[in-house]
């Protein structure tokens, strides 16, 4: 990966159908899911996506700080994105920028349409996605990591949220982009679903599709969508899974 | 049976209890639990998550704020609770109340009302409530409860044999421990084995025979025996503590007449 900055366009598409990494164009990289990872938080989850890897943990629903965010009537839901200083290969300026301000905001507006915040008035539900390694995709990854985290926490919502990018790489729609196929490619478009209801809770674009494409790349999202959902709640069970024939004491 | 938030639920014509939800006449589950049918509701008990405080619930809290006529208690729940300085047995002026609790002290109160924005009212009046002196906190997850206090208290009664400490389990899941240091020690481990791997079955002999091979008595009593859930390794941050951290023998007698009669009182289901 060292020679990534390099001018040259690395060939993103054989004639065959591979991609850079060998994958076809509707397959995920290999993901990795561990909830509970934490021991200090009241939710938390770690995910390993290709070659991303996102810790997310979740505190709350407790008392706002500061105190003037504070709703009358539901809980807020606060998110912090952040990328480690050693996630990529240049040293990352450490803390808040806008692109982790803009990503902070659409992942906790997302979270915000699926948890039943109306449960908890006036408290705050924290959200924390640390990248410790990123190779495209990480807002995805976070997005996954903090809805895991916020299952074990015991926030009750609507459903997982899980998320996936879909991009245009050498003229043909792909999943779940790569590092490369990100930066070399001509599109990039980001998405969470709601599995229950099929509705998408975030959806951003970067590059050009046409109308077309588009519509390929939402159902090959949301194909892709789902089959992280699965990847999620096997993750839950494995955590929950030794469990007792319904309330009998040991 | 495990659901997980977004999935479907057979309902069978019962109605979306705690923990569910309806859209389109079909029940889909809105947390991580056991589902649990109990005509005519159906629900999902939760097996994660703060402490959801029910009215009547004996818990134990640290004092986060101390305001003029109220201490604000950290009960693990998802907001501070207002203890008033009305609700405890002293005499307090206002603006004294500093001289009575300060931030950091441990008391154990009851849950007496609870308003729909989320206000935690906490009494301090009553049988077995009060400031706790000596000892040491442990927490253990609120799901866990159950478990801690066993059938009619039979956990606690186990552990109090084996090792002679004083136990008050708060519905919070603090538990207050009191006794010797090395009786301390003990419970504590035992109760993080009660929260890393209470959901197993076989839990009171696992713990029985930990006790009994820890017993300080014989000579091996000092190693700690690797069981089928071995005891984490106490995390520092875990001990709230009155002052020391750690009671004498003596200290620790004083508040046990508060805190015995407090345990029976710790019903689960």
């Amino acid at each position: 990966m060292g020679n990534v900055g390099a001018k040259e366009v690395p060939v993103l598409l054989t004639p065959d159908g591979r991609r850079i990494d060998g994958r076809r164009l509707d397959e995920l990289r290999p993901i990795q899911i561990r909830a509970g990872a934490l021991h200090q938080a009241d939710g938390s989850a770690f995910v390993e996506w290709g070659q991303n890897k996102v810790m997310a943990a979740v505190y709350g629903p407790r008392e706002v700080h500061p105190r003037h965010l504070q709703q009358n009537n539901k809980a807020v839901i606060q998110c912090r994105y952040n990328m480690a200083a050693f996630s990529v290969d240049e040293r990352k300026r450490p803390g808040l920028d806008r692109r982790s301000q803009e990503i902070s905001k659409v992942i906790a507006e997302a979270f915000e349409s699926v948890v039943f915040a109306e449960e908890f008035p006036r408290t705050s539900i924290d959200v924390y996605i640390e990248v410790l390694q990123a190779n495209a995709g990480t807002r995805c990854a976070g997005l996954v990591a903090a809805s895991v985290a916020l299952a074990d926490a015991g926030i009750p919502m609507v459903d997982l949220l899980p998320a996936v990018a879909v991009g245009k790489v050498g003229g043909a729609i792909a999943l779940d982009l790569r590092k490369e196929e990100d930066n070399f490619g001509e599109a990039d478009l980001p998405m969470a679903l709601v599995p229950q209801s099929g509705r998408l809770v975030l959806l951003q674009m970067e590059g050009h599709m046409t109308e077309e494409e588009l519509a390929q790349a939402l159902e090959l999202g949301v194909s892709g969508c789902r089959a992280i959902y699965e990847k999620m709640k096997a993750a839950l069970r494995e955590r929950y899974s030794i469990t007792p024939p319904s309330g009998g004491a040991a | 049976m495990l659901v997980l938030p977004g999935e479907e639920i057979p309902s069978q014509g019962l109605k979306p209890g705690p923990g569910t939800y309806r859209v389109g006449g079909k029940v889909y589950a809105s947390i991580l639990g056991l589902l649990s049918p109990r005509p005519p509701f159906v629900q999902v008990i939760p097996l994660s998550g703060r402490y959801i405080p029910r009215p009547r619930d004996v818990v134990i809290g640290t004092v986060a704020d101390v305001q003029s006529t109220f201490w604000l208690l950290d009960i693990g729940a998802p907001r501070w609770a207002p203890l008033h300085m009305t609700g405890t047995p002293w005499k307090v002026e206002v603006g004294e109340t500093e001289r009575f609790l300060k931030v950091g002290d441990s008391v154990v109160v009851q849950v007496e009302n609870l308003d729909p924005t989320g206000r935690i009212g906490v009494t301090m009046n009553g049988e077995g409530l009060g400031k706790l002196e000596g000892g040491t906190i442990v927490t253990v997850s609120p799901a866990r409860v159950p478990r801690v206090v066993g059938r009619s208290g039979s956990m606690i009664q186990t552990i109090t044999r084996h090792t002679g400490a004083q136990v008050a389990v708060g519905q919070n899941g603090r538990v207050w421990v009191g006794g010797s240091p090395d009786a301390i020690r003990r419970v504590s481990a035992v109760l993080w084995m009660i929260d890393e791997d209470g959901q197993r079955p076989g839990l009171t002999e696992r713990v029985e025979s930990y006790l009994l091979a820890t017993l300080p008595t014989s000579e091996s009593g000092r190693e700690e025996p690797k069981l089928g859930g071995a005891p984490r390794e106490p995390p520092a941050e875990r001990f709230v503590a009155g002052d020391d951290g750690l009671a004498t023998p003596e200290e620790a007698e004083e508040p046990e007449g508060e805190e015995e009669p407090e345990e029976p009182g710790a019903d689960q289901d």
